[in-house]
């Protein structure tokens, strides 16, 4: 079969299954095509005539939906409940056939109601027969318990390699619960009710061959997928030349392979390491002024600056980036917040370099697969030498809890994986 | 580990005694807490051994259990301590103020509160176990114990419960509250043992800390602060101890358990009425008082959860119940962590360094500035301030400050280290901001991005009424003589 027949396949398989169960799993790694099938399926919903309302997790993703949603389907109205306080994009306001209110009835009757999962948690007074649930891995389950009485039957679609949901405060207590509020909608809901049929999107489009297996392998060991693209359908070309400077080998490296690790020499620094930081933006900086030009299944385009992302673990490291002179219209963000969004090109620091401890936090397979596949292209990685010791040093002890299922993959192992495969990428700083 | 924390773990090293990390205290301290040390039977989770309880630092009480295998003098051992504990904490339920409410019935709340202190987190953990194992106890029924027993079950848990709730007071413990307030020389692991921590802290006369927690790892000269108690001793004197009251249960045998077991409390005893008169020497902060008037709320209800006879807690919390319960703990948690910063400068000075806050003087201010036109014509008084701190907080996002309650401002611009705000509250409700509201030039101001200005989550459903993703409804609960069976046991 093709990839495309593969993947149809399952959309075929997913839609046939909706109406004789009151709710359907469909697991989706990066890229395969999750935004997609919702709007395929909302499609194939409101055929039928029944109200359908959809939840996703934050405003962006609702933004994207309903842009999505209300383009493909033009003679579908939608309405898109917000909260005070929120800015309607000017994307969103130049669709004719949607409708933006803070209440349900000042949308109208859409034929589609899309909100938060914590918008949604306010209406409290009508039934849906339908309900689409996107990122539902990334939702905790508490918000689901909040919502569930809204709807009747539902699709919930997401990544399970991507960040779990988290908590400020310490879950300990609930360990073991089959209803444990920080875990996500989906394994609650799975293990409340285990004969829900669970598909899986078999093809990623966006991730290259290049990074397909490498990601397919080290954080879904027993789910894999393939690329949707050969290796000779996609590359990267910078049309300026470098100057041999290690900044530009990097760059070459990743354009060439797909991958690079931009090691600089090992140290123990603070969070926002400064010589990390500069790399990092100097790669970007000089990245931009190769001039590079993605050619892919799509045709060829200039790689512009909104088509960059850089990617970090934590608030104040992209804060650091941000300071340190990327140009404005990329991207630099979190993890957390990357989710679900893709580039061309990704810069990405990584959550380990130059730390002394390895803490469950950074070790999160979640937290690096959502930076290793954002691209299309390329991914430069900036690290600081001596992670592999590292994570031999914190070898991932966490007590086990009773009752609590095994979650694969293991964020150690993950992590060595995809060193060792950088590591044949490895451009050092000069 | 935050950078500050660090670099003061490192000046207490250089200086030989721990180094202060906060300017104030950020725990309520009762005037009379009631210090309660548990030890348990080595190799159990939950049989006491003995416990040294009371609030008078000269007098305190010793209870001993001279066989804990025995779970008839387990059982009289809970009702003892129920003697001690029980008056403590249903004196405070006496005297009561009503509290008006915006938009609701006023309620009663009592004065003050107990706190109890322990000596350190797994004495907590303990004191949730033997709430565990009494607390569904029945007083008729196979194996009756005594009506104080079961009650004491549910305070003792409610104890532990809400001692997980970040601020709380109601549940102190030592170690914990000591390492709040003081950076030592050695790791985390060693500043759980509370002799160690304090010697650190407070070495004797003519010694340095790292000499006086050396000290500390003797078992023989400080015995450890409990539950667990130290091997050495249970071999040699305990075991022979209980032996001997095994084979003749007499007066004497059971005096001998008790003095061997106050040769083990007594120097923690010291311990941790010497950590009561260290924390009570730093100034409170500001807003711990609103703290202490949250935990008063809550012993209030559970006092009259308990007046009228409500069943005991569930050991499991419901699917209802836990997320109701994390969503508390989330809000107390960052409510938390902002007062703490705006009641202390070095609390502060680590959001400084991580760039959510900036301190400065003000150069400019334009107090009198509005925006909009007409009818929405609105006053946002600008002001510039210059600081020395990396800023990295963004042009639009909403800062308060730690010098006036009820003020918050917007950033307007950051460059080059002066910052441009515009203040959005906080300044009455005239067409001129009211005095004092707009800081004025020269003036020494802190902003932050962190402000205690929450949006309240969305109702829960009724727990009768849990979806089908997460179960269904629940059994309802009927008490029966099973309740207090463990899976284990």
């Amino acid at each position: 079969m093709t990839p495309q027949q593969e993947a149809a396949a399952v959309v075929d398989a997913v839609l046939a299954d909706l109406p004789r169960n009151r709710g359907v799993v469909v697991d989706s790694p990066p890229g395969a095509g999750k935004s997609t099938l919702v709007v395929r399926a909302a499609g194939h919903i409101a055929e039928t005539g029944e109200p359908l309302m959809i939840v996703a997790q934050t405003n962006e993703q609702v933004d994207d939906l309903v842009e999505r949603l209300a383009t493909e389907h033009p003679d579908l109205t939608v309405g898109r409940l917000s909260a005070s306080g929120y800015v309607t994009p000017g994307r969103v306001l130049a669709l004719p056939n949607v409708s933006v209110a803070g209440k349900l009835p000042d949308l109208g009757d859409p034929a589609v109601v899309i909100a938060t999962a914590d918008k949604w948690a306010w209406i409290g007074d009508r039934t849906w027969p339908w309900a689409i649930v996107d990122e539902a891995y990334q939702m905790r389950s508490d918000k689901l318990l909040r919502i569930a009485s809204l709807f009747e039957r539902s699709l919930f679609v997401g990544d399970p390699g991507q960040l779990d949901p988290f908590s400020i405060v310490d879950g300990e207590r609930w360990a073991g619960l089959s209803w444990d509020p920080v875990q996500s909608a989906v394994s609650v809901l799975l293990r409340h009710n285990p004969d829900l049929p669970v598909h899986r999107l078999p093809v990623s489009w966006r991730l290259p061959a290049s990074a397909a297996p490498v990601v397919s392998e080290a954080f879904y060991p027993f789910t894999g997928f393939r690329a949707g693209t050969e290796h000779g359908d996609r590359s990267l070309e910078l049309t300026v030349n470098g100057m041999r400077t290690s900044y530009d080998r990097a760059l070459e490296e990743a354009a060439a392979s797909g991958w690079a690790l931009y090691e600089l020499p090992s140290r123990h620094t603070v969070r926002t390491d400064a010589e990390a930081v500069q790399a990092v933006a100097v790669l970007a900086v000089r990245l931009l002024q190769r001039a590079p030009v993605a050619h892919s299944e799509r045709g060829s385009h200039r790689v512009t600056a909104d088509r960059i992302a850089i990617g970090a673990a934590h608030r104040d490291q992209v804060a650091a980036i941000r300071a340190a002179g990327v140009p404005e219209e990329i991207t630099v963000d979190t993890a957390n917040r990357l989710q679900g969004r893709e580039y061309d090109v990704t810069i990405v620091l990584h959550p380990l370099s130059g730390r002394r401890d390895a803490t469950a936090f950074h070790l999160e397979s979640g937290r690096l697969c959502v930076l290793a596949s954002r691209h299309r292209h390329a991914c430069v990685v900036v690290a600081r030498a001596g992670i592999p010791e590292l994570l031999d040093a914190h070898p991932s002890a966490e007590p086990v809890q009773l009752g609590v299922p095994v979650k694969f993959p293991d964020g150690w192992e993950a992590n060595q994986a995809v060193l060792a495969h950088l590591s044949k990428h490895r451009v050092a700083a000069h | 580990m935050s950078a500050l924390t660090a670099l003061a773990q490192l000046r207490a090293i250089r200086d030989g005694i721990a180094q202060p990390i906060t300017t104030v205290r950020h725990c309520h301290l009762a005037p009379h807490p009631m210090v309660f040390i548990p030890l348990r039977l080595a190799g159990e989770a939950a049989a006491p051994m003995g416990a040294m309880v009371g609030t008078d630092p000269g007098h305190p009480r010793l209870l001993v259990v001279p066989q804990p295998r025995n779970r008839d003098l387990r059982f009289a051992f809970t009702a003892e301590l129920a003697e001690v504990v029980l008056p403590y904490i249903e004196g405070f339920g006496k005297t009561t103020e009503t509290i008006e409410k915006k938009g609701g019935e006023p309620y009663e709340r009592c004065l003050d509160a107990p706190q109890i202190l322990v000596p350190n987190p797994q004495a907590v953990t303990f004191v949730g176990l033997l709430g565990r194992s009494t607390r569904f106890r029945r007083v008729d029924g196979p194996y009756p114990v005594h009506p104080s027993v079961p009650l004491l079950g549910r305070w003792l848990t409610y104890f532990a419960d809400r001692s997980q709730h970040p601020g709380s007071s109601l549940l102190l413990t030592a170690t914990e509250a000591l390492g709040a307030h003081w950076a030592t020389g050695q790791s985390g692991l060693e500043d759980a043992n509370l002799a160690a921590l304090l010697g650190w802290i407070d070495p004797p006369e003519g010694m340095t800390g790292p000499g006086a927690a050396e000290e500390a790892e003797d078992p023989l000269l400080w015995p450890p602060a409990g539950p667990a108690t130290d091997p050495g001793f249970d071999n040699e004197v305990l075991g022979p101890a209980v032996r001997a009251y095994e084979e003749a249960p007499t007066e004497r045998a059971v005096e001998r358990v008790a003095q061997a077991l106050r040769t083990q409390l007594e120097p923690t005893w010291r311990l941790m009425w010497r950590s009561v008169e260290l924390l009570r020497a730093l100034p409170e902060g500001a807003r711990v008082k609103d703290r202490w008037d949250v935990d008063r709320g809550s012993f209030t209800r559970f006092l009259e959860r308990v007046t009228e006879g409500g069943p005991p807690q569930a050991r499991r919390d419901g699917a209802v119940g836990a997320a109701a319960r994390l969503a508390g703990l989330e809000r107390a948690r960052a409510s938390y962590d902002v007062q703490r910063a705006y009641d202390d400068p070095l609390v502060m000075a680590e959001y400084r360094l991580t760039g959510e806050a900036f301190a400065g003087t003000v150069t400019a201010a334009d107090p009198e500035h509005t925006e909009g036109e007409g009818r929405s014509r609105k006053l946002r008084p600008l002001i510039t301030v210059r600081t020395e701190d990396q800023v990295r907080l963004t042009p639009g996002a909403t800062v308060g400050s730690p010098d006036r309650r009820g003020h918050a401002a917007e950033i307007v611009e950051v460059v080059d280290g002066e910052v441009t705000l515009k203040i959005t509250k906080g300044m009455g409700r005239g067409r001129t901001p009211s005095p004092g509201s707009v800081p004025e030039p020269g003036e020494r101001v802190t902003y932050t991005s962190l402000t205690d200005d929450f949006q309240s989550s969305a109702a829960l459903p009724d727990p009768e009424l849990t979806p089908w993703t997460h179960g269904g409804p629940p059994q309802e609960y009927v008490p029966s003589d099973e309740d207090a069976q463990e899976e284990w046991s």
